[in-house]
């Protein structure tokens, strides 16, 4: 919707010609000032000597990317060998959000699907419906999950009590928690998505498949994915990039053994260890992976619209 | 039309569909349920009752959380109030202004607080207040806030200018109205519903958010998601989840707001 308003602004008649930049001041001036400076203090930030317990001291150091890569021993003298701790947590954090994303999509493209396709006002109920959830507090719906699925929770009780297992299934602390709590916050977001696409999408395609007699099989697999791709891409990527910097879902669901890059980063202002530098630093990391996401959806975007 | 229904239907995607609606609303409404069991206990049911609710605005913590709700809703309408306004100027400078210098690289920038991930903003946000050397406290919150609500009061407010014809500026301008005229008398009340709209989604996010206001705040203030958080980590008590409930109503109830007012706008058009 964003690339759409963008794109026709062009054509537009101008009542308020040679205003623009008076009338874009302040949002220059407000997003400018207060998160491009800041993000790039943070790069300043990463590139400086730790100062215990919170802050920094103003001296060039390599050392927060160092601490990320290279494990050098208890007193920092040891041959440099390549620490796995960190890229760990990066790498599971890649895995828990391509699962999340993963199963959005099995569950979002057929829901995406079925509103696309339902006709009159029922349509904006259905969709209003998925909207919903996702402007509830994410905390609380973060905690509803939690209560949940506690082993004493609600889910428990039910199964126990209808007989289906005979201990509860301990679910939360898991990894399985985390997967099913970034897969609860983002839904909805894989969901939007791929519905706009669907509404585009010329059902004569359709019809002419079946006319050649395809199967319903192969008109979705050779005809529709195809081309509701992009919307596909864009929910993928709205469900993977929160997820994977998320914060509530593996902090309140998946224990200390879960740890993603959210946890990782807020330990290092909010929790003991304290180490600025090195969180400027895996922030950055993050920040590039995400803009490396991003670049790659807006090359693909730019190719759909070349084509 | 019975074969139109049909290459439209696969079997299998409304059962998928309801699953979809009850993964995303089970947990919500049991939260909500059991914000009315009498019992001490979380688990145990005891009977329905008001009785966390009378907890929440007049039991031990009931201060706290009141202080809490009160910064949260503070900075909600101030927050969403700026942001819709520079909001506002913003749509009106990328959808009747022609072409100006830095337009291409203004979409963007409208949009990156979307693009950064919320930790990231978080954690800049605290460098930077840090390094000029300001307190962290109530103002560094609504600063914050601010600026991840422009994107979401952007994105209605441009949605509706984009079903404003030029037409009826420019008549008021061939009737000698000055521009400014134009924009106050015309353009406004027309963009009203994509004004409020923008608004209420602006305050939601606003009220919402945890990450970015956790890591701003610093000691000695909250708001009620930092609150509820803190109180969490102590374990899910009865109160919390009557909170919960209440601030899941809030949201509901301003989002079908937003919602209710852009169709009405759209049905007068």
């Amino acid at each position: 919707m964003a690339a759409q308003i963008a794109k026709k602004s062009t054509s537009n008649t101008s009542t308020y010609a040679g205003l623009g930049v008076f009338l874009m001041l302040p949002s220059w001036a407000v997003i400018g000032f207060f998160l491009v400076l800041p993000v790039g203090m943070m790069l300043i930030y990463s590139f400086l000597t730790k100062e215990f317990r919170g802050g920094v001291i103003w001296e060039f150091s390599l050392n927060a990317y160092d601490q990320f890569f290279f494990d050098r021993g208890l007193f920092g003298d040891a041959p440099p060998v390549i620490e796995w701790t960190y890229i760990n947590i990066f790498w599971r954090s890649i895995w828990q959000a391509g699962v999340a994303t993963f199963f959005s999509l099995l569950i979002g493209f057929p829901t995406a699907w079925f509103i696309a396709t339902r006709t009159g006002p029922n349509k904006s109920v259905w969709l209003f419906l998925i909207t919903i959830p996702y402007w509830v507090n994410l905390l609380i719906r973060t905690i509803s999950m939690k209560f949940l699925i506690r082993d004493t929770g609600p889910l428990n009780e039910w199964l126990l009590s209808l007989g289906v297992i005979s201990e509860p299934i301990h679910i939360i602390n898991t990894s399985f928690a985390v997967q099913l709590g970034l897969f609860y916050s983002y839904l909805p977001f894989m969901v939007l998505p791929i519905y706009a696409s669907v509404e585009r999408y010329n059902f004569a395609y359709s019809e002419v498949a079946a006319d050649l007699y395809a199967s319903r099989r192969a008109t979705l697999t050779k005809i529709i994915i195809p081309i509701v791709k992009p919307g596909i891409i864009a929910g993928c990527i709205l469900v993977f990039v929160p997820s994977l910097g998320a914060f509530l879902a593996p902090d309140l669901l998946g224990g200390a053994k879960n740890f993603m890059i959210g946890s990782l980063i807020e330990e290092q202002f909010k929790g003991n260890a304290g180490n600025w530098p090195f969180g400027a630093a895996v922030s950055m990391i993050l920040l590039s992976m995400v803009l490396v996401v991003l670049t790659f959806y807006a090359r693909q975007q730019a190719k759909e619209g070349a084509r | 039309m019975a074969r139109k229904l049909d290459i439209r239907h696969f079997p299998g995607f409304l059962p998928i569909t309801y699953l979809c609606l009850f993964l995303l609303y089970a947990p919500l409404i049991i939260v909500m349920i059991y914000s009315f069991n009498d019992s001490n206990s979380i688990t145990i049911w005891g009977g329905a009752s008001l009785r966390w609710y009378g907890e929440v605005f007049w039991g031990v913590e009931s201060a706290k959380f009141k202080a809490a709700a009160l910064n949260s809703i503070t900075i909600a309408v101030m927050a969403a109030t700026t942001a819709t306004t520079i909001a506002t100027l913003a749509a009106t400078a990328m959808l009747k202004a022609g072409r100006f210098r830095g337009k291409s690289v203004s979409f963007a920038l409208i949009n990156l607080p979307l693009m950064v991930p919320e930790i990231v903003t978080a954690v800049a946000t605290l460098i930077f207040f840090s390094a000029i050397g300001f307190t962290t406290g109530y103002l560094t919150i609504l600063v914050a806030h601010i600026v991840f609500c422009i994107p979401f009061a952007y994105l209605p407010i441009a949605a509706r200018m984009q079903g404003i014809e030029d037409v009826y500026e420019q008549v008021a301008l061939d009737l000698y109205a000055t521009r400014f005229q134009a924009f106050r008398l015309i353009l406004l009340p027309l963009m009203a519903p994509g004004i409020i709209s923008g608004f209420l989604l602006a305050f939601i996010i606003s009220l919402d958010d945890f990450i970015i206001t956790n890591f701003v705040k610093g000691a000695g203030i909250e708001t009620l998601p930092t609150a509820i958080f803190g109180a969490v980590k102590q374990g899910i008590k009865p109160n919390i989840m009557a909170i919960s409930t209440l601030l899941l109503l809030v949201s509901v109830v301003f989002v079908t707001l937003s919602y209710l007012v852009g169709r009405m706008g759209q049905n007068k058009k």
